[in-house]
């Protein structure tokens, strides 16, 4: 399935790994973050008894 | 204004205003280069413009937090902000202290460090025209760059990264000049385009800077 | 119904709760979709080898690096003229994520002219102008993070936005000035459709679909993030008075 690289096999593969890698670790750090917010949120609102508004 | 001026003239000149000190850094950079690079003459007189602008640059930076921090502590710029001058005229005033007390000793001092370096005879008249026309425009970016961070403790490392990226096309046309015009060739468009660059930003960049500052003492 | 409601923060979240996983989905269909066929499906190009399938990811998150800048100018200028607070938490949100994608574009290209220019580095005018704006993201992210007071952090950052813009728009012409490049105009450049045949097209406008629709997905969530934070802060503030 692997298609074939050639001679630029390194090239090719570096340069989608480090994509991915950027990209996941975007991806991650985005979610990661958002979950604590919404976690920490959640419970201050619990705490308050603020109703939304 | 004019009282404003001669004021914050008379601070910077005073022990401690740091009138000097831009220039002393200005020469240990000079002297630096020459340890790093070698001191084959050849070497030094290629990258001299080089290494005279961005030594200028570097030094115009140095001072630049200086510019409200003062005035920020004891209050004078609350002062200044309900003064009856616009924001904008004393952005600009301040703007030209630092640049009469760092800039204009740079541009003097400059040919003097050329000498270190070995720059070619007719580039001397290059440096001190682009350094001349360039660097108002870079007191003028670093009042902007201090007035974002006025309000900050430790404002300084932060007023670097936001104002040298500004500094890039001011760097790029000014270098280039001294290039061009010690090799001979056409200067005419690097000297335009800085000075364009030059006068843009002095008229504009005051207004961003006045801005800032209102939002600062909010 | 006009778009001005979205900048109310409830009207933004609810919206923006049932948006989501559509973008998701379509983002993660597009992306895999243009990447698989660039990676797997496509034939050799003659004078650049395998090296071809970079551009897949190589030129979209070039595009986005710019386009991120340019939605966090707009951004800025609504929060500026509007103060609507939502605009000035996505221009928040919109930088790291423009950061990443010049990051990309920065190291694919670096790979790409490796074997291609015979360097990894060259100080040509489109790598050099993208550090450039690199830098200009790295100042923006930090100004928002060294203060404290959110309403003033967004106006600072919003005004070093748009004197950024000019700026990096400047910087762009000297930086062309200064040195030529190696970049070949035509055969990168997306709009001159006709110099890349359509074999690698096709795959190529998925892929910038997909890098388009990831961008909207994480300014989305990262937006979400920052107005849930905000009103968290002013829960905190309310805690400590009563």
């Amino acid at each position: 399935m692997m298609p074939e690289l050639g001679k630029y096999a390194v090239s090719v593969m570096s340069a989608y790994g480090v994509t991915v890698v950027l990209l996941v670790g975007i991806v991650a750090q985005s979610l990661w973050r958002a979950a604590r917010v919404r976690r920490a949120l959640e419970a201050q609102e619990q705490r308050t008894g603020a109703h939304n508004g | 204004m004019i009282a404003l001026l001669l004021r914050d003239l008379r601070l910077a000149v005073r022990a401690g205003g740091g009138f000097g000190l831009s220039l002393a850094f200005f020469l240990i950079v000079t002297v630096l280069v020459p340890f790093g690079v070698g001191p084959e003459g050849g070497t030094l007189a290629r990258i001299a413009p080089g290494i005279l602008w961005v030594g200028a640059l570097l030094a115009c930076l140095l001072s630049l937090d200086r510019i409200y921090a003062l005035d920020f502590e004891d209050g004078s710029l609350d002062l200044l902000a309900t003064a009856p001058i616009p924001m904008e005229a004393v952005v600009s005033v301040k703007a030209l202290a630092h640049w009469l007390t760092t800039g204009l000793p740079l541009v003097l001092a400059a040919p003097v460090f050329g000498v270190l370096l070995h720059l070619p005879g007719p580039a001397y008249f290059w440096l001190v025209i682009s350094l001349a026309v360039g660097t108002p425009a870079l007191s003028v970016l670093g009042a902007f760059g201090a007035a974002l961070t006025v309000g900050l403790k430790r404002g300084g490392l932060l007023l670097s990264l936001l104002v040298l990226p500004l500094y890039v096309p001011t760097l790029i046309f000014g270098a280039e000049l001294i290039a061009r015009g010690s090799a001979g060739g056409a200067t005419a468009t690097p000297l335009l385009m800085l000075a364009g660059i030059t006068a843009a930003t002095v008229a504009l960049v005051p207004f961003a800077a006045a801005a800032a500052i209102r939002v600062n003492l909010r | 119904m006009s778009i001005w409601e979205y900048a109310n923060p409830k009207k933004f979240m609810q919206t923006s709760a049932w948006a989501l996983p559509w973008f998701t989905g379509l983002a993660a269909i597009t992306l895999v979709t243009g990447l698989v066929w660039g990676f797997f499906f496509t034939p050799e190009a003659a004078n650049f080898g395998t090296t071809v399938k970079i551009i897949y990811i190589h030129v979209p998150s070039a595009m986005m690096a710019i386009n991120i800048w340019v939605m966090m100018l707009v951004t800025s200028l609504i929060w500026l003229i509007r103060r609507h607070h939502v605009s000035a938490l996505a221009a928040k949100a919109a930088a790291p994520v423009g950061l990443v994608m010049t990051l990309i574009a920065l190291f694919t290209g670096a790979i790409w002219g490796q074997p291609m220019w015979g360097t990894w580095w060259e100080w040509d005018p489109r790598l050099t102008s993208f550090l450039i704006l690199g830098l200009f993201y790295l100042g923006y992210i930090a100004l928002w993070q060294a203060i404290d007071n959110p309403d003033t952090a967004a106006d600072l950052t919003g005004v070093l936005c748009l004197v950024g813009s000019v700026f990096a728009l400047l910087s762009r012409y000297a930086v062309n000035f200064w040195n030529q490049g190696l970049h070949q105009g035509a055969s990168l450049s997306v709009d001159k459709q006709e110099n890349v045949s359509d074999v690698y097209w096709y795959p190529l406008l998925f892929c910038i679909a997909g890098f388009i629709l990831l961008f909207i997905v994480l300014v989305l969530v990262r937006t979400r993030t920052e107005v849930r934070s905000r009103r968290l802060k002013a829960l905190e503030a309310r805690e400590r008075l009563a």
